[in-house]
């Protein structure tokens, strides 16, 4: 149990790599893939932004 | 020995109508709600009247000029054949998944219900006149200081004193956000701040005070409304408002699964440490506000500690709970993925931007503004949040994410398609479900814990479910498949 606590306990003043396993590997995406994403945002998007934005009022739930 | 946390989410959709009408919310969610569900489902009235016996309940219901698409307080309210309930609340969509037993099961459900929100959209916007049209958000706010929900339920015990519920729920709940933030760009209501760009969670600015039994305006952390829905000196159903609605799969799934192994914790006694944060309100917005997840809180005991720092000591105690413990695939995953999410928010959020709602839609939003040079302030950055949570897979930011395989999901398609018209099979919520795909023409109401049969006989007949876990397709699947009508069914569930 003690070896597990530190295993998961990963605090500052342990040191940055005492006794842990490396982070998962960061698989953030890559900039070719946001970039992609990026240039199709536009076409879902509504036309007129600030109109639209402006109109979008919820009336309170729950 | 904690009792097994069936739960569920309930979700109020953001809802708009373009066109020559005005708006009107109420009307455009009947009409959604309406567009989709099957007459024979339509005249299946949710009963209010749960506690109340046979003869009154009867008395509730006239049968001549009944009309069938609303209910007693004149919204449509309907219960579908997969256990969920579909209905109006105040001016939003709201669908309530069925219970289930596992938050693996209640990502399939969540999502079942945005699929039928969005089938219900392309039903209903056939019989919109030309120019005309409705949309729907799976999101909390409309960045104007209104806000609507998404709240969890857990099976609880009733033993379970309330005072160590709030004790060791509040700061548990004040810092999971780091993973369960739908993400939101800049602040409103009376916390709006200029100077805050983004923040974590879309909910963190609603709320007011730490404890308390409303939920439209001064809401509280924990949310004290005791209506089990099932056996009241058995069980208590803890009411969760303070979540965001995730369109990101893994958020759901450590959402529910994180929050029900805390919960097992409280029951049993487990925690002793004491986690208070020494004001919690004020400490929600704090975390909310830093992307960075380094924003340090203080502790009742005068430690500052990150919102990391704090789950790494709910998780610590969990590895100790279930050390020793038959744990199961769908629990041991949620432990596995807890800690992943833990390690990466310490080393580096932006590396979760294929997992957590709030991080995808960060990067996003960042790489969107950076090509358009845009201030944060720009119309055009709120309308991509937005769209991030559109219903529509072919409209929403999230959806494109997810089709071109830039966000991990958790279940296949066809089991989310599966769950829009099966219920789950290993709780009540099966035999509510079977009870409306195969005889909801003797189907007069039903709730969350009975069903109300009308075989024709003098005397309607009301088969309660105060027990969660019971009416199982384990204990009744086998009458729904020999059973020729529903009074056959009744007579074998009674011999």
């Amino acid at each position: 149990m003690a070896d597990e606590q530190k295993r998961i306990r990963r605090r500052p003043e342990q040191g940055a790599d005492a006794e842990v396993e490396a982070p998962p590997k960061a698989e953030r995406r890559s900039t070719e893939e946001v970039d992609k994403l990026i240039s199709e945002i536009d076409e879902v998007l509504e036309e007129n932004a600030e109109e639209f934005v402006r109109s979008y009022v919820q009336k309170g739930g729950e | 020995m904690a009792i097994p946390k069936v739960m569920g989410i309930e979700t109020e959709y953001g809802i708009i109508s373009k066109g020559d009408e005005e708006h009107n919310p109420i009307f455009a969610s009947s009409l959604l709600i309406n567009s989709f569900v099957s007459p024979r489902l339509k005249k299946v009235r949710w009963d209010y009247e749960e506690e109340t016996p046979l003869r009154d309940a009867r008395g509730a219901f006239e049968r001549a000029g009944l009309e069938l698409l609303e209910d007693e307080g004149g919204l449509v309210s309907v219960i579908l054949e997969n256990g969920a309930r579909y209905y109006v609340d105040h001016a939003h969509p709201e669908y309530s998944t069925p219970e289930c037993s596992n938050p693996r099961d209640l990502v399939i459900h969540d999502k079942a219900g945005e699929r039928i929100l969005e089938g219900s959209l392309e039903a209903a916007t056939r019989s919109l006149p030309p120019g005309s049209r409705i949309l729907v958000y799976k999101n909390n706010s409309d960045g104007k200081g209104n806000s609507y929900g998404c709240h969890e339920n857990y099976l609880m015990s009733r033993s379970t004193a309330f005072p160590s519920i709030v004790n060791l729920l509040t700061p548990f709940f004040v810092t999971r956000q780091i993973f369960t933030g739908a993400g939101k760009v800049g602040s409103e209501g009376a916390a709006a701040d200029k100077d805050i760009p983004y923040q974590i969670s879309q909910r963190a600015d609603f709320f007011e005070v730490e404890i308390g039994l409303e939920t439209t305006f001064r809401r509280p952390l924990i949310n004290t409304r005791d209506e089990p829905h099932a056996d009241p000196d058995k069980y208590r159903r803890l009411h969760v408002i303070i979540g965001d609605a995730n369109m990101s799969e893994v958020s759901t799934f450590l959402k529910t699964g994180t929050t029900a192994l805390v919960l097992s914790m409280i029951e049993d006694g487990f925690i002793t440490s004491d986690l208070r944060i020494a004001e919690p309100v004020p400490a929600l917005r704090t975390i909310s506000r830093d992307p960075t997840c380094r924003a340090k809180v203080v502790l009742a005991d005068g430690r500052s500690v990150t919102a990391v720092d704090l789950q790494w000591e709910y998780l610590d105690w969990t590895r100790k709970y279930l050390a020793g413990k038959d744990v199961d695939p769908v629990t041991a995953d949620v432990v596995a993925r807890w800690e992943q999410v833990l390690s990466a928010l310490e080393h580096d959020p932006m590396s979760l931007d294929r997992q957590l709602d709030w991080v995808a839609k960060l990067r996003t939003i960042e790489a969107y503004r950076e090509r358009h040079r845009l201030s944060w302030d720009d119309p055009k950055l709120a309308l991509v949040d937005l769209q991030y949570h559109d219903i529509r897979k072919d409209r929403s930011v999230y959806y494109k994410m997810v089709e071109t395989g830039q966000i991990e999901t958790l279940v296949d398609e066809s089991e989310i398609a599966h769950a829009v018209s099966n219920p789950p099979e290993d709780t009540r919520a099966f035999f509510r479900g079977r009870a409306l795909g195969r005889f909801s023409s003797s189907v007069t109401a039903a709730s969350w814990d009975a069903v109300i049969f009308d075989t024709g006989t003098d005397s309607l007949q009301k088969v309660p479910m105060m027990e969660p876990l019971k009416g199982t397709k384990d204990s009744v699947g086998a009458l729904f498949d020999v059973a020729e009508d529903a009074a056959d069914l009744l007579r074998r569930l009674q011999s």
